[in-house]
């Protein structure tokens, strides 16, 4: 008669395939999963916390260490809350460079995504490939926002600063080289033997487990489920570009695979759309109680001098309200819910981050499968633990 | 060019004329404390003992089907008698709609567990016990999620001692 006997192996938190401090604690049966239980928070930072001791705009740096990967997302999913909770307008060529850097950043944070995946599962070239486009996509980041990975670019209000020169040149060299890049990579994956006996079939989700453990982003459109916040509830300039929403039925490794890749020549798409239709104007509205004034203006002007005075010392105090506002990260639905009490920090600030409430679908993807599987199944999931522990 | 709050969901100014008001006060008339709206944003208070049902109630409902919980957290109001404000941000995938369901609860009193609707809130619900310290009853395990076990207090409550417990 066989025995059954359970045996408990640490994964993590310094297993170079959970992407960061993420810690699994594995019961096996052999080979075969029978639990798993991620323990988390070994990068908890009180983000929410620091939130309510600091002035609104001086939140916005913490944001570009959630998801340090996409940081522009996240600037982006919070500068969306405070101006919804203040009323703000902005320049249509203010969003259009914001809609154009969020899928910027989505494609950088997908690239890393595919290497850092391809090399959990062995096929190591992948990762150098996506790392030299990775390096492109950052010096675009570095040319417009002066920093490479922590963007803090956008204002509530408009950008920091109009885009430099000679960037339509670089941004359109970038979006005729990469496509091509991507059939590359697909080369290398797609219909490689190796690839698919390691994905397809391998930490299947269906539609409705996926929705009610709150599963969001290509993770989600991998199990059937078509929504994408982009096209349901448009934010910015999404609703007057055209792209498509790729969904994939399967709920597999590889179809989560799929569905990333797709993403990725659709931002490439929307960024050519956004270039060529980038409206000219003001890149930020400098409304006065809100969003400091220009710097030219302070020798000739005493508003703005006032302006400028007490927006840095008070900083901007949004009416009395709350708001819950989220957008469509990399990784998922990215949600800011921020209650005002009318004063200059938030009254309390809380982070939806999508990778928190993906990684819970772990368990259900991976149990019953073998040992290694479990690293393709965490990298599909494509989590950051910056914004799982804020 | 003039921005559009509503896009979220609602077009009205009165939140008593969201379909999901509407709805819950037909069936539990005497659950529903008030309601409010902010930027296009609708919510409705409920009470706590009722909160459980109300919210099977809008997940299941086939005409609301707010199948999927966007986020769960609470806020701390240390002056209010009922100081933990629990909040729940619910969405609809077949209908595109977004609504929000408040409820109260004192300091020591327990919160219904919401795991059994959708499994999303197990470490939502966790990190609510960790950090603000409400505990939520008939959820599977309830343990700390971002701080250490024995760790003291829960931080983000508003009498959290942020300078430090020891005076150097």
């Amino acid at each position: 008669m066989a025995r059954q006997e359970i045996m408990t192996i640490n994964m993590g938190p310094h297993h170079p395939s959970t992407h960061g401090v993420l810690r699994v604690i594995l019961e096996l049966d052999g080979e075969t999963v029978v639990n798993a239980v991620p323990e988390i928070g070994y990068l908890h930072r009180g983000i929410e916390k620091l939130a309510e001791q600091k002035k609104y705009i001086q939140v916005l740096p913490l944001t570009d260490r959630l998801d340090y990967l996409a940081s522009g997302t996240n600037n982006l999913a919070y500068i969306l809350a405070v101006e919804k909770l203040i009323g703000l307008e902005v320049p249509r060529r203010a969003m259009y460079i914001r809609t154009l850097f969020a899928e910027i950043t989505r494609i950088g944070s997908h690239l890393l995504w595919l290497g850092t995946h391809a090399a959990d599962i062995g096929a190591m070239t992948v990762l150098l490939y996506a790392m030299r486009e990775r390096e492109d996509v950052l010096d675009i980041i570095e040319e417009t926002a002066g920093t490479r990975l922590m963007m803090t670019y956008f204002r509530p209000g408009g950008v920091v600063k109009d885009l430099p020169a000679g960037f339509d040149a670089k941004i359109k060299a970038f979006l005729d080289t990469f496509p091509g890049r991507i059939d590359e990579y697909e080369r290398l994956l797609t219909k490689n033997r190796i690839w698919l006996k390691r994905t397809v079939g391998v930490g299947v989700i269906t539609g409705d487990e996926a929705i009610s453990l709150g599963l969001s982003g290509p993770s989600l459109r991998g199990s059937g489920v078509d929504w994408d916040i982009r096209r349901d509830e448009p934010y910015e300039a999404y609703d007057e570009i055209d792209f498509e929403v790729p969904v994939y039925t399967e709920g597999d490794v590889y179809a989560r695979y799929l569905a990333r890749i797709v993403e990725m020549r659709q931002s490439v798409r929307m960024i050519r759309q956004l270039v060529e239709g980038m409206p000219e104007g003001p890149f930020i509205e400098r409304t006065a109680k809100y969003v400091l004034p220009d710097k030219t203006r302070l020798d000739i002007s005493i508003e703005a001098m006032i302006h400028h005075f007490k927006l840095i010392v008070e900083g901007m105090a949004p009416p009395k309200g709350e708001v819950y506002s989220t957008i469509e990260s990399p990784k998922g639905e990215l949600g800011f819910y921020i209650v005002s009490d009318g004063g200059p920090n938030p009254y309390r600030l809380r982070i939806r981050p999508p990778s928190f409430v993906n990684l819970q679908s772990l368990l259900t993807m991976v149990k019953g499968h073998m040992l290694a599987d479990v690293v393709a199944i965490i990298g599909s999931l494509d989590i950051v633990l910056g914004e799982i522990d804020r | 060019m003039t921005v559009d709050w509503n896009r979220q969901n609602f077009s009205g100014d009165n939140p008593e004329e969201h379909p999901a008001i509407v709805s819950i006060q037909e069936n539990f008339p005497e659950s529903v404390v008030g309601s409010g709206s902010f930027r296009g944003e609708v919510w409705g208070v409920v009470k706590s003992d009722k909160c459980r049902e109300v919210l099977h109630y809008l997940a299941l409902e086939p005409a609301l089907s707010y199948d999927f919980l966007s986020d769960l957290t609470a806020v701390h109001f240390p002056r209010e008698d009922e100081p933990f404000e629990i909040v729940y941000q619910l969405y609809s995938i077949p209908n595109n709609s977004r609504f929000r369901v408040k409820t109260t609860v004192a300091e020591g009193q327990e919160a219904d567990s919401v795991v059994s609707i959708w499994q999303a809130a197990d470490w939502m619900e966790r990190e609510v016990y960790d950090l603000l310290g409400v505990v939520f009853s008939g959820h599977p395990d309830m343990r700390r999620i971002m701080n250490p076990e024995g760790f003291v207090g829960h931080p983000l409550r508003k009498d959290f001692p942020t300078g430090g417990r020891i005076k150097w």
